[in-house]
């Protein structure tokens, strides 16, 4: 890999030069670990996908469509904005966008970490399995639509149909809301519910007062089919 | 049900006894009926269709002599290791959830023993099914349910489904009943809740989203294993042209026959198109895109009522490169069977008849999560059971084809089927027998 640049602390990897398959390649690679910096992704997608070492990568620049999908153990973090699906189905380890994140960011996603520092379209943390999501801005509509488990913090507004059809996961929002999807209710915070949130905004790198976030969670109405639901299918 | 003996009482054709009953129970509950299995009207199918057994103009086989190939390679045009199977008859994805562990550790038993490949379902891998199966497809379904990389890199081949026959454009359910804490655990969800599992992916739309979200499946994998793509037949000539343009090593075409474990009755038998009608569309798009029936090309599965070696020849016959079973494999394993019939008739069925897989109280064992249910298969008998079956599907399909005259059964063609009814003969762009007449096809002569 002629582009390849080792230093005595990270291996950076330049897309310009590298084909991206040699790239993941390299950092599949069994007993894999270190810092490694990936230069010039100019949009490219699937970026440090499938990464499963305990390895931090930089990706110096904006990213397509699923970077550091189905990650596993790895820190990633994304200086510039995400395409579609960044972090999708994420396993554990976590993954950190400086700028914006596109729809269906950590898309049903099971473990770990997203920090988007900038807003999160829509769709944001779909069909969620477990993971922790964290968006300094806003998230856009349908966000946690059939979310299961984990928790959703969004720091500014979210749009329109937020948690519908939720099933277990939380949802704790500082801003306004646009309005609520089916079966999706704002609930008491309790102590635990404070101290968690405050765990979740200090992992991302935040101090706000927890006391100023609403929860949402699943009213668990539409957990059995029954046609006294039906307006609500 | 009892047949009146009165000449002179008359059922209706168009309110029957089956149309009251579903308006009674409407009317009762408020709920539209949810049942398993596939279509169960009447359709245009494979036995709407014949062999031209060679005589003078064409040379067959000998039967028990000479050999007829039934080996077929999927997944070749991108995948470092494709997979390399046996007969061209596969088990097609049903769900540990909708399935029994013991059944879907006799249909690995099953398929293994015959150098076939077996296919997970909604609900992720299961540890048994991954032991079991010599070859194991791993479904990529909307709801994503179990899915993790470490089973992806487990598969021998990984099935994007955006749809299947029973309900092309819905997503699946699995009530209740099913959700034991085990099936619960592996979706994420609490148990004893019905389930909704979602009818569109959640992180792409569309053929171009589609053939990215492709890439990421092959790098996550590096490039070792065979995408399919697997949809119901509707549209199947457009389908299949966008799953090949998305990047389908092998496309998996599901006639709206196949087999459900729960889906709306009014879904089951009202949306989609015959297996029949959608194999010619497929096979013409194929060949449009110059992949058909190429060691580099895209291998196409129908599925979809396969009950016979006569069906799956004639699959073969109008193009498909391998047929995938679900329906026809339960039954193998016991699903309906007499034996029985007795604890059929305690919960308002019979043998032959029985539907309700969502309920979960299946006396094969087979659609179940009760254990104490799931006794009554043995997944060592019932893998033998599933192994003879498919042995005798490809002798089947193997003895029409050397009466065609054909080494191999996918050197089966369209050229050696006609059709018995004006509407099949339409559908499979095969000639109604005993003219040249192909309803629809421009007029050309000999």
């Amino acid at each position: 890999m002629d582009t390849l640049t080792s230093t005595t602390t990270s291996t950076t990897y330049d897309l310009g030069e590298t084909p991206l398959r040699e790239v993941n390649a390299a950092l599949h690679a069994p007993g894999l670990s270190g810092d490694f910096v990936i230069t010039g992704p100019a949009g490219a997608h699937n970026v440090a996908c499938g990464l499963n070492a305990p390895v931090k990568v930089t990706v110096a620049g904006h990213v397509g469509y699923y970077a550091a999908g189905m990650n596993q153990q790895a820190e990633v973090v994304i200086e510039g904005n995400a395409g579609t699906g960044v972090a999708e189905n994420m396993m554990s380890g976590s993954v950190v966008v400086t700028g914006n994140a596109s729809q269906s960011a950590a898309a049903t996603a099971h473990g770990g970490l997203l920090v988007v520092h900038g807003d999160a379209s829509a769709r944001c943390a779909i069909s969620l399995k477990g993971a922790d999501v964290v968006v300094g801005g806003n998230v856009g509509h349908n966000s946690a639509f059939m979310a299961q488990a984990g928790r959703l913090v969004v720091r500014g507004n979210a749009g329109h149909g937020l948690g519908d059809s939720l099933y277990e996961t939380r949802i704790y929002v500082r801003g306004e809301v646009a309005s609520l999807g089916a079966d999706c209710v704002a609930k008491e915070m309790g102590p635990e519910h404070l101290e968690e949130l405050t765990g979740l905004l200090k992992a991302a790198g935040y101090d706000d007062d927890p006391a100023t976030y609403t929860r949402y969670g699943s009213a668990r109405s539409l957990y059995h089919f029954h046609s006294d639901n039906v307006s609500a299918y | 049900m009892s047949t009146p003996s009165s000449w002179a009482l008359r059922e209706s054709a168009t309110f029957d006894r089956a149309a009251i009953a579903a308006i009674d129970n409407a009317a009762e509950t408020g709920l539209y009926d949810i049942r398993g299995w596939g279509a169960k009207r009447a359709l245009p199918h494979f036995d709407d269709l014949l062999f031209l057994g060679a005589s003078m103009s064409r040379y067959p086989l000998e039967g028990y002599r000479e050999s007829c190939g039934t080996d077929v390679v999927l997944g070749a045009r991108n995948a470092k290791y494709p997979l390399h199977l046996d007969i061209p008859v596969t088990i097609a994805g049903m769900s540990f959830g909708a399935l029994s562990g013991h059944a879907k550790d006799a249909l690995g038993r099953g398929a293994s023993e015959v150098g076939t490949s077996t296919t997970t379902g909604d609900g992720g891998m299961t540890p048994e099914e991954r032991g079991q199966s010599k070859h194991l497809v791993y479904q990529y379904l909307p709801s994503r349910y179990g899915m993790n990389p470490d089973d992806l890199r487990k598969a021998d081949a990984i099935e994007v489904v955006l749809g299947q026959g029973a309900k092309p454009g819905g997503g699946g359910m699995l009530l209740g009943q099913k959700i034991s804490d085990r099936v619960a655990g592996m979706r994420t969800l609490p148990p004893g809740i019905d389930q909704r599992s979602a009818c569109r992916h959640p992180d792409w739309t569309g053929p171009d989203d589609l053939a990215i979200k492709i890439n990421e499946l092959r790098e996550i994998t590096d490039w070792e294993k065979p995408i399919y793509v697997k949809v119901g037949a509707s549209r199947p000539y457009y389908d299949v042209k966008l799953a090949v343009h998305s990047g389908a090593d092998v496309v998996v075409l599901d006639g709206m026959q196949g087999g459900t474990a729960a889906t709306q009755e009014v879904f089951i038998e009202h949306v989609g198109i015959p297996t029949l009608a959608a194999i010619a569309p497929a096979v013409r798009a194929l060949q449009e895109l110059g992949v058909h029936r190429r060691p580099d090309g895209v291998q196409l599965i129908v599925s979809g009522g396969i009950r016979t070696g006569a069906d799956v020849a004639k699959a073969l016959a109008l193009g498909a490169d391998a047929v995938a079973i679900g329906t026809a494999a339960l039954i193998a394993l016991g699903d309906n069977s007499p034996k029985h019939e007795a604890e059929y008739a305690k919960i308002g069925s019979a043998a032959g008849f029985y539907d309700d897989f969502q309920d979960g109280r299946d006396p094969a064992g087979i659609n179940t999560q009760d254990p104490e249910l799931e006794k009554n298969l043995d997944p060592v008998e019932g893998g033998r059971r599933l192994a003879n079956y498919l042995r005798v599907l490809t002798l089947e399909a193997q003895t029409i084809a050397r009466a065609c005259g054909k080494a191999h059964v996918t050197h089966l063609e369209p050229e050696d089927l006609v059709a018995l009814t004006v509407e099949s003969a339409a559908m499979a762009r095969v000639p109604l027998a005993g003219t040249e007449w192909i309803p629809g096809a421009p007029v050309t002569g000999y």
